[in-house]
């Protein structure tokens, strides 16, 4: 069994992401450090890129500051395989953009994310239509389809025929960031994609989930929670972003149990 | 999984390298397009208003005094400068405002970096009745406030950009970001040839009368194909659109003219096809294409004196037309512009865009290596009223 399925073997199961390099290099390795061992299943290990049009203020910023302070893929991958030395054995998947892959070199970048202990990538500006040269080169590491709430049923079939390690839900149409209220037609949404993708790969929800509650209540209805921007905002904004990172993760593991 | 209904790639540019969310209206945008094209009513309601609207064809003028200072080849311009709302991009806003209405929505979001796509976005909103959102730099509002003000009084909100490097890269980020949030009622007026398939298709094919026009008024008032055809290029709409006119013509010389800024050794330019150093093909804003970025794969921050050439990517077709050598690209400095411009002013009796300037300063290169029988056809992509706060803080007090 490998990291992935191993790590949904307790559904929900709770999702947070962080990029790399912010605040800093070496904090945000403490952090998701933190993340790990005080209940993270699984972490989306951010890695920055100038442009995130997918990405709303928080995440832009923060990933701004991680660019800024000198973060580049080289450095992200180091900081991946100087986790797996300090012993973090959940899953990472690398989330990025497509450009800075494709600068670094595309067999090269999943070769090295493989050796550093990556277990697969979710590339939000790589569509299925475009991503046929990338899976070629990942084999066994799954690239992470994504489904919208504008996806049509023909086109969540067609998707998820390609779904490995988990659908990534994205639960509102816009951008990356916390919203007040989880949208009424969510569940909707999930009962949809579980008809219509035939699969068993799991299916976790991202996008505006910002309190435990939240999670609490998506978690009923999924099999895994993503939460990004309230978890870099919390931890970004606190005098010590390890202990924020270590409340932050048992309050939402506490909420999905 | 084939779901678009014409080939995504100019030979190995372009694409739709864009979020999930997004992929449905893309593929909607390029039936809706594909429909209006062979629906004769939508091209009759098209072309009438280029023709009432927006004052088609524009005409071809013989630039008489620059060709004989220059002495030799003739120089013709493309007067899309005479175009309602001062520039080629109202061809585009107005096909593209037409399109949204047949797919039913009801609001249109647009970037723009000269401000002259957004005016001419909120110039087709106005007179469809859709509500528009325009995304701008606050570089750019401050280089071009004109414009800003005119696109407040044709009834669109200007929202200033602050993220990022504040100029068009950054407007075309949000107006996406805006786009993926209200997709259901929005359509985003890409005004360049572009982004995702199928917009860099649909801009050609919008802007493609410039060419068909130019080639007409070739024939007819001159006699003759040109030998060279020249446009400046950001994105390169106009210059794809007049290329376009030209491109089966074997013997006419297709020349685009990048943003050199202050010189490709400065770092400080906009030119992704001559920098070897910085322009590599990457992804950005949903295509693949040369970009100007640094060895990590960020995109790399761009200068230039005209807003509308100052973005790190240019259009895939373009892309396509260099590698296979049917066109050629060069680039001209924001002093080698400037000079242009002056020109163009004390000589024709012209102002032209800061944006079209470039080209006229290749047309200054070119001409005198060329004999006198020989034709060269500029395209005069807009008119120069806007960057009179520009010019002015470059020059002084003339």
């Amino acid at each position: 069994m490998n990291r992935i399925e191993n790590a949904f073997k307790n559904k929900p199961i709770f999702m947070p992401y962080f990029p790399l390099g912010y605040p800093d290099l070496d904090t945000s390795i403490d952090v998701i450090e933190a993340l790990a061992q005080n209940g993270a299943d699984l972490i989306e290990v951010g890695l920055s890129f100038s442009d995130p049009l997918a990405d709303g203020p928080v995440i832009q910023k923060a990933t701004q500051v991680a660019l800024e302070k000198g973060i580049t893929i080289k450095k992200s991958l180091a900081a991946v395989a100087e986790l797996r030395k300090r012993g973090v054995t959940i899953p990472f998947i690398l989330m990025g953009y497509f450009n800075p892959m494709l600068a670094y070199g595309l067999e090269k970048f999943v070769h090295d994310a493989r050796e550093a202990g990556a277990d697969g990538f979710i590339i939000p500006d790589l569509p299925l239509e475009e991503a046929g040269e990338f899976q070629t080169l990942v084999g066994d590491l799954p690239l992470i389809q994504m489904l919208a709430p504008t996806s049509p049923n023909a086109r969540m079939e067609s998707i998820a025929r390609h779904a490995k390690g988990f659908i990534y839900l994205v639960s509102v149409t816009g951008v990356t960031g916390a919203r007040t209220t989880i949208s009424d037609g969510l569940g909707d949404l999930i009962n949809r994609v579980r008809e219509h993708a035939k699969q068993s790969v799991p299916v976790c929800v991202g996008f505006g989930i910002g309190t435990p509650e939240q999670a609490r209540q998506v978690g009923v209805l999924a099999d895994g929670v993503i939460v990004g921007s309230a978890c870099v905002k919390t931890i970004g904004e606190s005098q010590d972003p390890i202990e924020a990172a270590r409340k932050f993760a048992k309050n939402f593991r506490d909420a999905l149990r | 999984m084939k779901t678009t209904l014409f080939p995504t790639k100019f030979g190995t540019y372009g694409g739709q390298f864009v979020p999930e969310t997004l992929m449905p209206a893309l593929i909607e945008l390029e039936r809706a397009f594909v429909g209006a094209q062979k629906d004769p009513d939508f091209r009759r309601e098209y072309e009438g208003l280029l023709a009432s609207f927006v004052g088609r064809p524009t005409p071809l003028t013989y630039a008489k005094r620059l060709s004989e200072k220059l002495g030799g080849a003739q120089i013709y311009l493309k007067r899309e400068d005479l175009a309602h709302t001062g520039a080629h991009k109202i061809n585009n806003a107005l096909g593209q405002a037409l399109l949204v209405k047949r797919m039913g929505k009801k609001r249109v979001v647009a970037e723009t970096g000269a401000g002259q796509h957004g005016v001419a976005s909120a110039t087709a909103a106005a007179l469809l009745g859709l509500d528009c959102v325009v995304y701008m730099g606050v570089v750019d509002i401050a280089r071009q406030e004109p414009n800003v003000f005119r696109m407040k009084l044709l009834g669109a909100e200007v929202r200033p950009v602050i993220s990022g490097t504040q100029t068009l890269k950054d407007a075309i980020n949000e107006a996406i970001r805006d786009w993926v949030t209200n997709v259901s009622d929005t359509h985003y007026l890409l005004g360049s040839a572009l982004g995702p398939h199928p917009y860099p298709t649909i801009v050609r094919e919008f802007q493609s009368v410039i060419g068909i026009e130019a080639r007409e008024q070739m024939l007819r008032d001159v006699g003759r194909l040109p030998d060279a055809v020249i446009a400046c290029v950001g994105g390169g709409s106009n210059a794809i659109g007049v290329f376009s006119g030209f491109v089966d013509d074997e013997l006419v010389e297709l020349i685009g003219v990048e943003a050199g800024g202050s010189g490709i050794a400065s770092g400080k330019h906009a030119v992704r096809f001559g920098d070897a150093t910085k322009a590599r093909v990457g992804v950005i804003h949903g295509t693949r294409t040369y970009v100007l970025q640094d060895e990590d794969g960020q995109i790399a921050e761009t200068h230039s004196i005209s807003a509308g050439l100052d973005y790190a990517a240019v259009g895939p077709e373009h892309a396509m037309l260099r590698d296979n050598e049917r066109a050629f690209y060069t680039s001209a400095t924001d002093e080698e512009a400037l000079s242009a411009f002056q020109t163009l002013c004390h000589i024709e009796g012209i102002i032209p865009a800061l944006e079209s300037s470039h080209a006229v300063a290749e047309v200054i290169k070119r001409a005198p290596t060329m004999r006198k029988d020989q034709v060269i056809l500029v395209n005069l992509s807009g008119r120069g009223d806007k960057d009179l706060n520009t010019v002015i803080k470059e020059l002084g007090t003339l």
